[in-house]
């Protein structure tokens, strides 16, 4: 069923009793053409561009509970592309790009709305960084935009300029950035790769892999064996657990991020706002919440919760930024588990082992890379070849020294 | 999370600094030292469940703790100066 203005009202007339199921709840056959692990953003947006894209509609996406609750239901929904290095750059505003037609192309309001990313700095070190930054994201095409002080408080008000500490001195803002809606990104995928014959295949776990020599050819779940010749892992938070099924070890550690969303608030936060001195970033839901986030609570972690420290510290920085955030009451937080790479940067590889493919390690940037990941994993599946844009996510980089250090720092950055 | 520190009991894990997977580092004179410094430097097993660790009790009496801890319910499994771990094999 076709989503549109007719369709609505159509359904309003008959009270809403026609609608469709959004995708088919399928039962997995013996064998596919590419079985991808993982429900999630990445692992339906690999399917739904390897049937669109590629023609390969033989495809099932094995997804252990529900699609989407994992990480794709866990984070603070920002789309952005402002990086610095060039391995970075193409990709995420590749990815952006894809955002920004993404309703039309899924024919499905994924909600988003470029609100604008602003990146507040500190210092004058801070802001030369910034416009080094914000001159590598021109220099790729990407729109940025050195803000002073005055235009700054003139957008946020509300912020502590003159802190003592931490004044603001002004702020790189990406006005294309901003935020969709995390579940409709999730549904909008599986219903349009269930349309061109995906199967979405709920509460079925990978438990090993089928294996012809070293070549992987199938995969084990609590569902039976299911043979593919080609299996792709999209599956951030438990790669280390399912490499580890196949008998590989992967530079990742797994970690808890937390996030918080508070009592709604008549309209405040424009767009996206991130704090310089400390970790910390808001938005502004469209229900009025405000949505924040805060750094890793900082050890090995699969248990999809943190502990109190880092929700103080995250408060913290909240404050230190918005004093008026003392005052808000949140509603509730949570937590999502990290695929941290030691260098901070994804991966969208080939594994050692013929006919396995590997999308990880989206550290806490997962969200706003999901159509570019499907697109490139998609390509790599399909192909056999790195796309353009994600050609530096190698696997192997940290054995030849080619890291993409961005932030400067991987899982843990030992700064003590 | 609280750790209990063989020297100063238990204390909260706010007073620690987490350094990661307890690896011991590979000897530098070896053949094949290059493979295996790749492996400590960015090789980890990270399971979901029982991990050894090391833990820095900063706050408190500045010892090196091994700790083994759950990762999947952050229960401290046991805890013990680094110091008294067996030399390291190679």
């Amino acid at each position: 069923m076709r989503h549109s203005i007719f369709s609505l009202f159509r359904q309003a007339t008959r009270g809403h009793r026609g609608w469709a199921p959004t995708w088919r709840d399928a039962a997995p056959k013996v064998a596919y053409e590419a079985i991808i692990v993982g429900g999630g953003g990445h692992g339906l947006a690999t399917a739904y561009y390897l049937a669109k894209v590629h023609g390969m509609r033989n495809v099932a996406v094995l997804e252990k509970s529900g699609i989407g609750l994992g990480n794709a239901g866990r984070n603070t929904t920002i789309i952005r592309s402002n990086y610095l290095l060039p391995g970075n750059i193409p990709f995420y505003e590749f990815s952006l790009k894809l955002w920004e037609g993404l309703e039309q192309e899924l024919n499905y309001n994924t909600m988003v709305s470029q609100r604008g990313v602003l990146n507040l700095c500190h210092s004058d070190a801070q802001r030369d960084a910034f416009v080094r930054r914000g001159n590598a994201m021109r220099l790729h095409g990407v729109d940025a935009e050195l803000l002073d002080a005055a235009a700054v408080r003139r957008m946020l008000p509300m912020l502590d300029f003159d802190n003592a500490r931490f004044p603001i001195r002004g702020g790189l803002l990406q006005r294309r950035g901003g935020t969709a809606r995390h579940d409709a990104v999730v549904w909008g995928y599986a219903r349009a790769a269930s349309a061109l014959g995906v199967d979405v295949v709920q509460h079925c776990e990978v438990t090993g892999f089928l294996r012809a020599g070293d070549r992987v050819v199938g995969v084990e779940t609590t569902r039976g064996p299911i043979r593919a010749r080609r299996v792709g892992l999209a599956v951030a938070g438990s790669t280390s657990s399912l490499t580890r099924l196949a008998g590989l070890r992967v530079p990742i550690e797994t970690h808890v991020l937390q996030a918080f969303v508070s009592e709604a608030l008549k309209p405040l936060i424009p767009g996206v706002v991130t704090f310089g001195a400390g970790h910390f970033y808001i938005s502004q839901s469209d229900k009025g919440s405000l949505v924040f986030g805060g750094d890793l609570d900082g050890y090995n972690s699969h248990a999809q919760r943190g502990n109190l420290p880092t929700v103080e510290d995250v408060c913290e920085s909240g404050v230190a930024l918005m004093p008026m955030l003392g005052r808000v009451r949140l509603l509730r937080s949570w937590g999502g588990l990290m695929d941290m790479t030691m260098d901070g940067s994804p991966i969208i590889d080939h594994t050692p082992l013929p006919g396995l493919y590997l999308n990880a390690g989206w550290c806490y940037g997962g969200f706003k890379a999901t159509p570019a990941s499907g697109w490139c994993f998609a390509r790599l599946i399909a192909e056999d070849e790195p796309h353009e844009a994600a050609r530096a996510y190698r696997l192997d980089r940290f054995a030849t020294g080619h890291l993409i250090d961005e932030k400067g720092q991987g899982a843990q950055p030992n700064l003590h | 999370m609280r750790i209990p520190c063989p020297f100063c009991g238990e204390r909260d894990s706010s007073e620690f600094t987490y350094l990661g997977e307890e690896i011991r580092r590979p000897a530098p004179d070896q053949p094949e030292a290059a493979a295996e410094f790749f492996q400590f430097v960015y090789l980890r097993k990270d399971p979901a469940g029982p991990h050894e660790e090391l833990w820095y009790h900063e706050r408190g009496c500045c010892s090196w703790l091994c700790v083994r801890r759950d990762t999947r319910t952050h229960e401290i499994l046991a805890a013990r100066l680094a110091r008294q771990r067996e030399p390291a094999s190679s």
